[in-house]
C-alpha cells in the first residue's frame, strides 16, 4: 500500500507492508506515480539494483535513489519490484518498460531523494517507510 | 526548541534575534500578507541556518521563500571560510545551477500573433522535454569533461551560439574552478544523453509579450520596450546536478560530524569550505553550473533554429542568464573589510549593483537584470540588481513566484485540460504531453509573483524593470 502525501515544493511518498522488503517495493512504485500511473507500465524488461545503507533509513534513500538513476540512465519506468533485504543490503529485480511520451504521459521526473520527513517505523509487526522526493 | 519570534524592523523586513543554536539573526525580507503566509516550517529553516559555523551577518529569506530541504526556497547565507565556514550542499540543492536565460527576438507582438500556434507548435516539437527526452547530442569522456569544465563557453566552441552570447552570461559563460574529475561516473552517466533538454516540473520555455515598462533608462539599457517580445528558458543541470546532489550530500551529511557540526536537520549536510570534502564539492558544484549554462546556450540554439524557420532573419540575442542555485566565492563588505566569502543561493538569484566586475560593459552603469519567473499564467519579471542590495543581503534578490500550494494539492483541485482552456481565453498557448503535469504547475498552486517581486523592489534587494506576459508556454 501506498500514498502520496503533501509537501509544499515536491512530493512525498508513504508506503507500508508486512515486511520491510514489502514497504521498499511499494515505495518504489510510489515513485513511479509520481511520474506516471504504475498499471500504464508494462513489465517487460529487467534491471538489477545491488545496495547498502548504515541504517534502515539510509537504505531506503540509497535504494530510491538507484531507482531513479536507473529511470534516468535508461529512460525507463518500473511497475514490478522484487526486493531481498539481509543485514542492511538489497537486492532487487525491479521490472518496466521505455518511457513513451504519448502512452505514459509522464507528468514530473523525480530528481533525487531527499532526508526531507525520513523514516521507517515497525509498528505492531507493520512496516511504514516514507520520504520527500525532490521532482 | 523555541518558538522564533519575528520583529518588524521596517516595512518589508522581519528580524528573528539569535536563540538556541542561532550564531546569527534570521532576516526576512517581505511584506505583511507574504509573512503571515510564510509557514513556521520555512521560517524554522532559516533559523537552522542561521546555526551553521562562520556564517556572516545574518540568515536570509527573500520573499519568495517557502519550505525547503535544509535550507528554504529562497535562502541566502554567506560563510567565511577563513573563519570555518561551511559549504552545504543543502544550501545549493538538487537542481545546480538552475536558472533562467532570457533573450530578445527583435519581433513584435503583432509579428508574433500572426503565427502564434504554428511558432507554439514548432517550438514544442523541436526543443526536447519531459521525463525521458533526450537531446541529439550525446557526450562521454573527455568531451563530457570539457563540457563540465567550459560550460556555455564549450557550447559556442561546439557551434551552439556565438562569443557575443558569452558576454550576456554569468560569469561570462564559463565558471571557474570546475573539476570535472570529482563528478561520479552515475552523474555523468545520467548526463550523457541530456544536453539540450529542458526538463520537466516547473522548467519551461516561454515567449513573452513586454506589457510594462517601470524603468524607462534601465530598460533602454537593456534593450527593452514595451510591445517587443521575448524568450525566456527556465531550467538547470539536469540530471548531472541531480546526482552531484545525491552524492555529495550523504558524503556531507556523514562527514558533518567529524567537523563537530552537529546538523538539526540531515539535509543542512555541510563541511568546512576548507577541507578536502568541501573543496571536492566545491568542484563538482561548479562543473554543475558549466552544464546547466551549456544546457542553456545549446537550448537558445535550438530556439534560434526554430525561429530562423519561421523568421527568416530574426536576430535573438541575449539578454542575460542568472542562476538561482548555487554557491559562490565573492568579494563583499562585512563591517568595514573586503572579504571572500562563499554565498550560497538556494532559490535566490544574484543581483550585483552599477559598477559590479562581472557584469558586461553595456549594463555596468544599469546593474545586473535579475530574471524572476512567474508562472504559465501570471506575469515575469525584469529587475536591476541595486547598490543596496550589497548591505541588505550580499546582492541577492527572490527568484519567481514560489510555491503556495503542494502539487498533490493542486492535481486534485484542478485538472490540466481546464488550466489549458482557461488559459487559452486569456490567449496564452500552453503546450505539454501531460495534463497532470499542467494541474501541478497550475498558476494559483504558486504565490502572486507581483506581490513577491513588489516586496522585492520595496525592500530595496532589486528595481522593477519590465513585466513580461506569456504568450507561449512549452512545458516538460
Amino acid at each position: 500500500m501506498w500514498e502520496h502525501f503533501a509537501h509544499q515544493a515536491d512530493i512525498g511518498i508513504r508506503a507500508s507492508a508486512d515486511s520491510l522488503s514489502g514497504a521498499f517495493e511499494e515505495a518504489a512504485l510510489a515513485l513511479t506515480a509520481i511520474v506516471t500511473e504504475p498499471q500504464k507500465v508494462e513489465a517487460v524488461e529487467s534491471v538489477e539494483i545491488e545496495c547498502s545503507g548504515e541504517n534502515e533509513e539510509l537504505l531506503l534513500v540509497n535504494w530510491l535513489s538507484s531507482v531513479i538513476y536507473e529511470m534516468d540512465v535508461r529512460k525507463m519506468l518500473f511497475s514490478k519490484f522484487r526486493v531481498k533485504i539481509e543485514n542492511l543490503r538489497l537486492s532487487a529485480v525491479v521490472l518496466g518498460e521505455k518511457i513513451n511520451q504519448n502512452k505514459h504521459f509522464p507528468a514530473v521526473e523525480p530528481k533525487a531523494v531527499t532526508y526531507n520527513q525520513l523514516s521507517v517505523r515497525n509498528e505492531k509487526g507493520k512496516w511504514t517507510v516514507q520520504c520527500v522526493i525532490d521532482v | 526548541m523555541a518558538k522564533p519570534q519575528l520583529k518588524k524592523i521596517s516595512e518589508y523586513c522581519w528580524q528573528i534575534e539569535p536563540f538556541g543554536r542561532m550564531r546569527v539573526p534570521g532576516v526576512i525580507f517581505a511584506d505583511d500578507v507574504l509573512i503571515k503566509d510564510m509557514d513556521e516550517k520555512t521560517i524554522s529553516q532559516v533559523c537552522n541556518v542561521a546555526g551553521l559555523p562562520g556564517i556572516v551577518k545574518a540568515s536570509f529569506a527573500m520573499p519568495d521563500a517557502h519550505m525547503g530541504y535544509g535550507f528554504c526556497i529562497g535562502g541566502v547565507a554567506a560563510f567565511d571560510p577563513e573563519a570555518g565556514g561551511v559549504i552545504s550542499g543543502g544550501g545549493v540543492g538538487f537542481d545546480i545551477a538552475c536558472g533562467v536565460r532570457t533573450f530578445h527576438t527583435g519581433l513584435s507582438i503583432d509579428q508574433i500573433t500572426n503565427v502564434k500556434e504554428k511558432l507554439a507548435e514548432a517550438l514544442f516539437r523541436d526543443i526536447p522535454a519531459g521525463v525521458g527526452s533526450t537531446g541529439n547530442i550525446t557526450l562521454t569522456g573527455d568531451t563530457l569533461n570539457s563540457m563540465l569544465a567550459g560550460g556555455a563557453a564549450w557550447a559556442v566552441e561546439k557551434g551552439f551560439g556565438t562569443k557575443e552570447d558569452l558576454d550576456f552570461v554569468e560569469e561570462h559563460g564559463c565558471m571557474k574552478g570546475a573539476m570535472p574529475d570529482k563528478v561520479s561516473p552515475q552523474a555523468k552517466k545520467r548526463q550523457q544523453e541530456q544536453m539540450g533538454t529542458l526538463g520537466s516540473g516547473n522548467h519551461y520555455l516561454e515567449v513573452q509579450e513586454i506589457i510594462k515598462i517601470f524603468d524607462e533608462q534601465i530598460a533602454e539599457g537593456y534593450g527593452l520596450k514595451n510591445g517587443d517580445c521575448l524568450v525566456s528558458i527556465h531550467c538547470g543541470s539536469r540530471g548531472l546536478g541531480h546526482q552531484i546532489g545525491t552524492d555529495y550530500l550523504k558524503q556531507m551529511a556523514y562527514e558533518a560530524a567529524s567537523f563537530g557540526i552537529d546538523l538539526p536537520d540531515r539535509e543542512l549536510a555541510s563541511v568546512p569550505v576548507n577541507c578536502p570534502l568541501g573543496q571536492d564539492y566545491l568542484g563538482a558544484m561548479r562543473a554543475g553550473i558549466n552544464c546547466a549554462l551549456a544546457n542553456r546556450q545549446i537550448l537558445t540554439e535550438l530556439v534560434r533554429r526554430v525561429f530562423a524557420k519561421i523568421f527568416p532573419g530574426a536576430q535573438l540575442k541575449m539578454l542575460y542568464d542568472v542562476s538561482h542555485n548555487t554557491a559562490k566565492v565573492e568579494e563583499h563588505e562585512v563591517n568595514g573589510q573586503t572579504k571572500k566569502l562563499l554565498i550560497h543561493r538556494k532559490g535566490a538569484t544574484r543581483s550585483f549593483g552599477p559598477g559590479s566586475g562581472d557584469l558586461p560593459p553595456r549594463y555596468k552603469a544599469l546593474g545586473q537584470p535579475v530574471l524572476i519567473g512567474g508562472t504559465m499564467g501570471t506575469s515575469s519579471y525584469i529587475l536591476a540588481g541595486t547598490s543596496e542590495s550589497e548591505s541588505l543581503a550580499f546582492s541577492s534578490a527572490c527568484h519567481g513566484a514560489g510555491r503556495s500550494m503542494s502539487r498533490t494539492q493542486a492535481s486534485k483541485q484542478w485538472q490540466g485540460s481546464q488550466v489549458v482552456r482557461q488559459l487559452a481565453e486569456r490567449k496564452i498557448i500552453i503546450k505539454s504531453r501531460s495534463m497532470r503535469g499542467i494541474a501541478e504547475e497550475a498558476p494559483d498552486a504558486y504565490k502572486n509573483v507581483s506581490a513577491v517581486v513588489e516586496a522585492t523592489a520595496n525592500a530595496g534587494l532589486a528595481k522593477k524593470v519590465a513585466k513580461l506576459l506569456p504568450m507561449i508556454c512549452v512545458k516538460g
